[in-house]
């Protein structure tokens, strides 16, 4: 079966603003995919591209194997979206639009309507100008993912919920997309929640894809943290390639070092007597700060 | 702190936030009683003549609803007179203004930004009370100056000016009361205005009930619009009254802080209501979507009319009686078709008028699409599987067919009241409707545009849409006097509408201006179909 979407080499420039540069994007059927990048990066664009709201300037685009632009209306009935930013209608309720754009997209499921507004903790009846940032934000969760549809697509759904509701908001996903092997496209700026949820991600940056893949292989690429109680202090270890942000205090080390020159590190710390040891993986965070310091893109693979 | 700190500053920020609306407002108003009294001073020179014209004009009760009791006929008192229905439009920017300072700006969040600084707790209210006020006090002095240029008596000039500064600052007052009742800006706008428009009623069946000797004269005593009135500027100067209108506006801001104290920022005293959990069946499509965000408006349009109507129906019979005996008049208006026309071209010209201001509907109509894009709501519709044509298409029927309803509206009511007041109803429906909608192919030319626009650059929609309606109204109301040459007077497509009732109405210009509506429908759903959503 095809990939849900395949974007390659979209570009899309507004007057003088250039927002995509050649952006690549693989999602493929039932994943649950993680779209990251810093404000400005582009993904906003990327989804207002995949929607057929926007016409890209060149590149392919595929959306559930049809032209986001072209099939727009029926591409939009197997899809359902939240904006980061729902806005509402000032003088219809929150249950009038959930039904509305439900309906407009060929119907919703009233038992999972009736249990989303239970699990997020939503009141239907007020009026849209009455709701906080984070209950508009409920409402425009509840409207999609009250719909049986093959693709959601969310554009950092979770800005304003509190806690305990993006908690909510990850189990919802996690039944969605493993349960019923819906998938997933989720632009998110939360880290902790891609790596809930995410089997594979993509890192944008300045309108281009910088890193793709799963976090196991993006996590391989870059650096491991270390820190060590030695007998004795090491002299070799500054030296060594691949070492950065050594600390050394009286027989406490602390390191960073590439995935490839772990192995020597070791070796070095055992030499020295080790008596106590702790490595971690990188997290998302630093993984996401590396890309966009401006390093140079790294190839997944 | 003390709880005014802070209100110099916001009223400098609203001086600011107005420096263009404010001082344009203020001037247009004070030129209305200089043009008036030049125009009345030439046509009925004697205190003869203007006792004469307001005899003719006191036959109708409706004019008497419009413009109070009628006057002595000094120049200065009949010009009081003539101008006195304006004060409602001051009430109304009066509380409109107040409500922008206030509400608005609590429902915006921005009051919440302000609040945080060492700002006073009343100050906002205050600086909105003070900034309105002064600007009406402004105004009655340039109202002063202007009617003592015209030589008119300085006590007279002064009272008149106050006068209108009391209508003004005494809705600035019953603005700050509702803007304190509702969470919502809109809700408190309505409230104003529906206390305005019982208002108006109250005092117009008051001077009715004075002016024919019977019924409840003392209901043009109930404030605060009748006061305004009593004040009889040139006819004994009531200065007593604008002393009670000074404190009742006090007392009436005094309630507003006391409102404002016992509530929560952001909150109202009447609590927001809930609506239904579930939609009703039918709001499935863009058009009923569309009907939900469109019919609020159009019902208050369609009422308006419906109230035009019967102005018009009502004062047309009397309007064919009032040339009198003026020479100067009978001979303006044999040349418009001689006295039996009168009426029809009194009509034909108030449905021309009322079709430039429906002509504001329909561009605000059309405008919605462009609303709803720039606030991000047209998005959630069109990806939820509404078509781009079924969506602006949606928009369009109440742009287009929205004049149908508001013209009909006053046509046919127009139609009703002038056929009883002449006895042939079954005669006049059909021709006073047929003139209320002889305009239509016009103003579907301003909406069409405004359409086009939308669809090929929507940034600008609203500022060529206004524009376009701004081109017209000069040429219409000042294009044949400024002499200005037949091309420039053909820009505007209510030069080309036939004077209806009573004119032959050739078709093709009818069919012309159509067809170029429909044309710029297409462009602009053309338009909307291939570009980018949304433009913000």
């Amino acid at each position: 079966m095809d990939d849900a979407v395949v974007v390659s080499d979209l570009r899309k420039s507004f007057g003088e603003t250039v927002a995509l540069d050649g952006l690549d994007l693989n999602v493929a059927q039932g994943e649950v995919h993680g779209f990251l990048g810093p404000n400005g990066a582009g993904k906003t664009t990327t989804i207002r591209v995949l929607l057929g709201l926007l016409r890209a300037d060149g590149g392919t685009v595929r959306l559930l194997g049809g032209d986001p632009w072209r099939d727009s209306v029926s591409l939009h009935r197997r899809l359902a979206y939240v904006p980061g930013d729902v806005t509402l209608w000032p003088n219809l309720t929150g249950g009038e639009v959930i039904d509305l754009l439900g309906r407009l997209r060929g119907g919703l499921n009233p038992r999972r309507r009736a249990d989303l507004l239970e699990r997020f903790d939503l009141d239907p009846r007020k009026k849209g100008r009455a709701y906080s940032k984070g209950n508009r934000q409920k409402v425009g969760l509840v409207a999609a993912l009250a719909c049986d549809v093959e693709l959601f697509v969310l554009d950092e759904p979770t800005s304003g919920l509190d806690p305990l509701m993006e908690d909510v908001f990850r189990q919802v996903i996690r039944e969605e997309a493993k349960k019923e092997g819906r998938t997933v496209l989720l632009s998110s700026h939360i880290l902790s929640e891609v790596e809930a949820l995410c089997d594979r991600v993509s890192i944008i940056r300045r309108g281009r894809t910088v890193e793709t893949g799963t976090l196991e292989s993006l996590r391989h690429l870059t650096r491991i943290s270390i820190t060590a109680d030695v007998a004795r202090l090491p002299d070799g270890l500054a030296g060594l390639s691949g070492v950065h942000d050594l600390q050394v205090q009286d027989h406490h080390v602390q390191l960073q070092v590439e995935s490839t020159e772990l192995d020597l590190v070791l070796r070095q710390l055992t030499a020295c007597g080790v008596r106590s040891l702790t490595s971690r993986p990188p997290t998302l965070e630093e993984l996401f700060l590396r890309q966009y310091d401006g390093a140079q893109p790294v190839q997944a693979p | 702190m003390s709880a005014l700190t802070g209100t110099g500053a916001l009223v400098r920020l609203i001086l600011r936030r107005d420096r263009v609306v404010m001082p344009a407002w203020i001037l247009l108003v004070a030129l209305v009683p200089l043009g008036t009294a030049s125009g009345t001073a030439a046509l009925y020179p004697t205190d003869e003549a203007r006792q004469g014209y307001i005899d003719d004009l006191s036959r109708s009760s409706l004019l008497i609803l419009f413009y109070g009791r009628t006057p002595t006929p000094d120049l200065g008192s009949l010009i009081f007179w003539r101008s006195a229905s304006g004060m409602v439009i001051l009430g109304l920017i009066g509380l409109l203004t107040v409500i922008r300072h206030t509400r608005v700006e609590e429902e915006a969040g921005r009051r919440e930004l302000v609040g945080s600084a060492a700002v006073g707790r009343y100050a906002d209210l205050t600086a909105a009370l003070v900034a309105t006020s002064g600007a009406f006090l402004v105004l009655a002095v340039l109202v002063a100056l202007g009617m003592a240029s015209q030589r008119t008596p300085v006590p007279g000039a002064v009272a008149m000016g106050l006068a209108w500064a009391a209508a003004g600052i005494l809705f600035a007052a019953v603005g700050a009361v509702v803007a304190q009742l509702s969470q919502s800006a809109a809700a408190a706008r309505g409230l104003g205005i529906a206390v305005l428009a019982a208002a108006f009623a109250v005092r117009a069946v008051g001077d009715v009930a004075a002016q024919q000797g019977s019924g409840p004269s003392w209901l043009s005593w109930v404030p605060p619009l009748g006061w305004a009135y009593q004040v009889r500027a040139y006819d004994g100067d009531r200065w007593w009254v604008l002393g009670m209108a000074a404190v009742l506006a006090v007392a009436l801001s005094g309630v507003a802080f006391r409102l404002a104290a016992r509530r929560d920022l952001g909150a109202g005293l009447l609590a927001p209501r809930l609506g239904p959990a579930v939609a009703a069946p039918s709001l499935r499509t863009p058009l009923a979507l569309a009907w939900r965000l469109h019919r609020g408006t159009l019902y208050a349009w369609t009422a308006g009319f419906v109230v035009y109507g019967l102005l018009i129906g009502g004062i047309a019979d009397a309007a064919g009686d009032l040339v009198g005996d003026n020479q100067q008049l009978r001979a303006v208006m044999e040349r418009l078709g001689g006295q039996s026309a009168l009426s029809d071209v009194f009509i034909a010209s108030s449905l021309g008028i009322s079709a430039l201001i429906v002509s504001a509907y329909a561009i605000s109509a059309a405008l919605r699409m462009r609303v709803e894009e720039a606030g991000l709501r047209s998005e959630p519709v069109l990806v939820a599987g509404a078509s781009r044509l079924g969506w602006a298409g949606s928009h369009v029927v109440f742009a287009l067919l929205g004049p149908v309803v508001a013209m009909a509206a006053s046509g046919l009511t127009a139609g009703v009241v002038y056929g009883l007041s002449t006895g042939d109803v079954g005669r006049q429906v059909p021709r006073v409707l047929w003139g209320a909608l002889v305009q239509l192919p016009a103003i579907w030319v301003l909406a069409a545009l405004t359409v086009a626009v939308f669809g090929l650059r929507p940034r600008l929609a609203p500022a060529v849409g206004w524009l376009a309606l701004v081109i017209c109204l000069l040429v219409g109301q000042v294009g044949a006097a400024l002499r200005l040459s037949q091309s420039l007077l053909d820009v505007s497509p209510f030069t080309h509408i036939p004077h209806a009732p009573g004119g032959a109405v050739p078709m093709t210009p009818l069919v012309v201006l159509t067809g170029l509506a429909v044309a710029l429908v297409l462009v602009g759903l053309v338009g909307f179909r291939r570009r980018d959503i949304p433009v913000t």
